[in-house]
C-alpha cells in the first residue's frame, strides 16, 4: 500500500476566525447559565433547530450506543455509534447526528451516506464540557427518525485544554493516516480507523497572558472517498476531540484507492490517500 | 539521616475536619521538605497533597513548589521565616500542576525570580482558568485570594540554570516533554539532592500529562548515568569535562511520596509501569483495537503497587493511546 498526502495552506480568515470565536463565547455563556440547569429545555431548543416539529421514534431496534458511564477524560470520550438495520438501496441511514446536549456547541458532527456501502459500527471522541445527555439520531433514506441517548458523567473537556504539547501538535498539523488490519477478503466489511493531526482548537480556551481566547481553529468537513465513490461525509465541530479519529467500516469491492478531505475552519485543506492493492484469496 | 520538626502551624480547622499540621522536615542540611499527603484534592487535605519545600544557602533562600492555594503558600512562607530570616530570593516552580504552582502568590512581598521551565508561562495561561475554577469549586473558601503568577525567569529545555544561594548552589533543568511540557528539576551540590518532583511519583501513581515516550527518556537517562548533569548538554560527548560535571546524587526529592535514598529502585517502580501500559497499548493497537478495550484490559496488575490507581489509570491509558497510536 502507498500513501500520499498533500496539505494546502489558505490565508488566515481572521474576521471568519473571530465571528467563530464570539458566537461560540457567546453559546458558551448560555450554556453555562441558562440551558445547563434544564436539560429537558436545551434538548427541545436543539431539537427544534434541527427537525423543527418532526417526530422522533426511539431507535432500539435501529441504532446502538455506547459510551462510558463515567468518562476518564473529559477532552477523550470514546464513543461508538453501531448500525442495526440492514441498508438497503430503498432504506439506508441517509444521515447521522451526534448531539452532546450541554455543551457549548452541542451538535458535534453529522455523517451523511450515499447508501452504497453498508456499516456495522462508527466510532470517533468527543469532548464533553458536563454531565450530559449523549444521542445519536440517525435520519433514514424514507425520512423518519431515529434516536438513542445515554448519560455520561464528565466534566471540563471543552475548556479544559487537552493540548499536552503545543508545539509538537502545530509541527504535525495536518497529517492523517488510515489504519486497517494488513489482510481482508474483497468483498468483505473492511474495518478502517482515520486519524487527523489537528489541535482542533475549540476558542474556549482563554489565555490569561494575551487576555485573548485562543482562536477556534478545527476541522469543519471530512469526506472520505474509495475510487471516487463516496464512502461518507461529516461536518464536524468543536466537540470532536483533539486529533480526529472516526472508525468506520466499507466494502472495496476490487482494488482502488481510498482517500480523504479534510477542510478546517481556518481554510486550510489536507488530502491523504491509500492504495487497496486486489487481495489474492487462496 | 536527621529528622528536624521545625515548623508546626496548626491551620484552622473547619467543623468535623481532622487535625493536619503544616510540618516542614529538615531531610538534608539547609533542605526543608514539607509532605503531601498521597490524596486527591479535598477539603479535608486543605490541598496539601504536593511535596513543596525550601533550601536555605548563607546568604538568600530558594523556594521550590508553592502548594494549591494562597493560603498553603502562606503557610510555607511562615515555615520559612521561622527558621531564618534570610531574604527569599528565588521561588522555583517545577511544572504547571496546580497542586505545585497556585501558592506562589504568598511570595510576592518577597520580589523575588519566579523561575519555571521555558514553556511554564504558555502551559499556565491557558489553564490557570481552569485551575483556578477547579480549586475554588472543591476547596471552596480555602482557595481565597489564589491567583496565578507568572514566571519572571526562563530555563530552556536542556539548559542548567545555576543559583548562587551562599555556601551552596543550586541547579535547575529544563527537561523536553516528559510528565508534563514543563518540567524542572533541582539539584543541590552540597548535599547532592536532587529535586525531581513530578519526574518521579513514590507510591503514588504516576500521572501522565506530557508524553510516555519523553518522561520515559528522562528516566532512562537518569538511571543509566547514576548521576545528574549540572552543565547544559555539550556537543561533544568526548569533551574531557563531562564526567566531572556529572554529580552524584544521594536522595532523590520526588513530587509525591517519600524521600528516596535507595532512588534507583524508585524509578525503576515508575518504569516498570509507563512501559507495561506502553507495551499492553501498543499490542491493542496494532491489533487495531480501541481506548475502551485498552482501559478495561490494560496494566490492570499494577493496580495494588499504587496508590490512587482507580483515579488515574484509566486516563493514563486514555492519554497514552492517543500519543502512540501517531508512532
Amino acid at each position: 500500500m502507498t500513501a500520499v498526502s498533500t496539505m494546502n495552506h489558505k490565508g488566515w480568515r481572521w474576521n471568519t476566525c473571530l465571528e467563530y470565536t464570539l458566537t461560540l463565547l457567546c453559546l458558551c455563556l448560555i450554556a453555562s447559565t441558562a440551558w445547563a440547569k434544564d436539560d429537558g429545555n436545551r434538548w427541545f431548543q436543539i431539537k427544534n433547530s434541527l427537525f423543527g416539529d418532526k417526530y422522533i421514534q426511539s431507535g432500539e431496534e435501529i441504532l446502538g450506543l455506547e459510551s462510558p458511564t463515567r468518562a476518564m477524560d473529559a477532552a477523550i470520550v470514546p464513543i461508538t455509534i453501531e448500525s442495526k438495520l440492514e441498508q438497503t438501496p430503498d432504506r439506508y441511514i441517509k444521515s447521522l447526528y451526534l448531539v452532546i446536549d450541554n455543551n457549548p456547541s452541542p451538535v458535534a458532527a453529522v455523517f451523511h451516506f450515499p447508501g452504497k456501502h453498508s456499516w456495522e459500527t462508527l466510532s470517533t471522541r468527543v469532548r464533553i464540557n458536563a454531565y450530559t445527555d449523549l444521542r445519536a439520531i440517525a435520519e433514514l433514506s424514507d425520512g423518519n427518525l431515529y434516536m438513542v441517548n445515554n448519560y455520561v458523567k464528565a466534566s471540563g473537556g471543552c475548556s479544559a485544554p487537552s493540548l499536552k504539547d503545543p508545539a509538537a501538535a502545530m509541527a504535525q498539523l495536518g497529517k492523517i493516516k488510515f489504519r486497517m488490519p494488513e489482510e481482508y477478503n474483497q468483498g468483505d466489511l473492511l474495518p478502517t480507523q482515520l486519524l487527523i493531526k489537528h489541535p482542533n482548537n475549540s476558542g474556549l480556551q482563554f489565555d490569561q497572558i494575551s487576555r485573548f481566547y485562543i482562536p477556534a481553529d478545527f476541522v469543519r468537513t471530512i469526506q472520505v472517498t474509495y475510487n471516487g465513490e463516496e464512502v461518507f461525509t461529516a461536518d464536524t465541530d468543536i466537540s470532536i476531540s483533539e486529533d480526529p479519529s472516526i472508525r468506520f467500516g466499507f466494502v472495496p469491492q476490487e482494488s482502488g484507492v481510498l482517500e480523504v478531505h479534510v477542510k478546517d475552519s481556518k481554510g486550510r485543506s489536507f488530502t491523504h490517500s491509500m492504495d487497496l492493492p486486489s487481495q489474492d484469496k487462496g | 539521616m536527621r529528622l528536624l520538626l521545625l515548623s508546626m502551624v496548626l491551620l484552622q480547622l473547619p467543623p468535623g475536619v481532622a487535625a493536619w499540621r503544616f510540618t516542614a522536615e529538615e531531610i538534608a542540611p539547609g533542605i526543608y521538605l514539607r509532605p503531601g499527603m498521597q490524596e486527591e484534592f479535598s477539603p479535608r487535605n486543605y490541598g496539601h497533597i504536593a511535596n513543596i519545600g525550601f533550601i536555605v544557602g548563607n546568604e538568600a533562600v530558594a523556594v521550590i513548589d508553592t502548594g494549591s492555594t494562597l493560603k498553603e503558600g502562606l503557610s510555607l512562607r511562615r515555615a520559612i521565616r521561622e527558621i531564618t530570616d534570610l531574604p527569599i530570593a528565588y521561588v522555583i516552580l517545577t511544572h504547571m500542576h496546580p497542586d505545585h504552582s497556585l501558592g506562589a502568590a504568598a511570595f510576592r512581598q518577597d520580589e523575588p525570580e519566579y523561575i519555571g521551565h521555558k514553556q511554564l508561562a504558555g502551559a499556565l495561561a491557558v489553564r490557570q482558568s481552569v485551575y483556578l475554577s477547579r480549586m475554588n469549586q472543591i476547596l471552596g473558601n480555602m482557595a481565597k485570594g489564589t491567583e496565578m503568577v507568572l514566571p519572571t525567569q526562563a530555563v530552556d529545555v536542556g539548559e542548567v540554570l545555576k543559583l548562587d544561594l551562599g555556601g551552596r548552589s543550586i541547579h535547575l533543568r529544563g527537561y523536553p516533554t516528559a510528565h508534563t511540557n514543563n518540567d524542572l528539576s533541582v539539584y543541590d551540590d552540597k548535599t547532592g539532592t536532587l529535586w525531581l518532583s513530578d519526574l518521579l511519583f513514590v507510591e503514588r501513581i504516576p500521572v501522565m500529562d506530557g508524553s510516555l515516550r519523553g518522561w520515559l527518556k528522562v528516566i532512562d537517562d537518569l538511571g543509566s548515568r547514576y548521576c545528574v548533569q549540572i552543565a547544559a548538554d555539550t556537543a561533544s560527548p568526548l569533551n574531557s569535562d563531562a564526567s566531572k560535571r556529572c554529580k552524584n546524587v544521594n536522595r532523590i526529592v520526588p513530587g509525591h511520596g517519600p524521600v528516596v535514598t535507595q532512588w534507583k529502585q524508585a524509578l525503576d517502580d515508575q518504569r516498570r509501569y509507563l512501559e507495561l501500559i506502553a507495551t499492553g497499548i501498543r499490542k491493542i493497537i496494532k491489533q487495531g483495537g480501541t481506548i475502551t478495550q485498552a482501559v478495561a484490559s490494560v496494566g490492570l496488575e499494577e493496580r495494588d503497587n499504587w496508590l490512587l490507581f482507580d483515579e488515574f489509570h484509566g486516563r493514563n491509558i486514555t492519554a497514552v493511546f492517543a500519543e502512540l497510536e501517531w508512532e
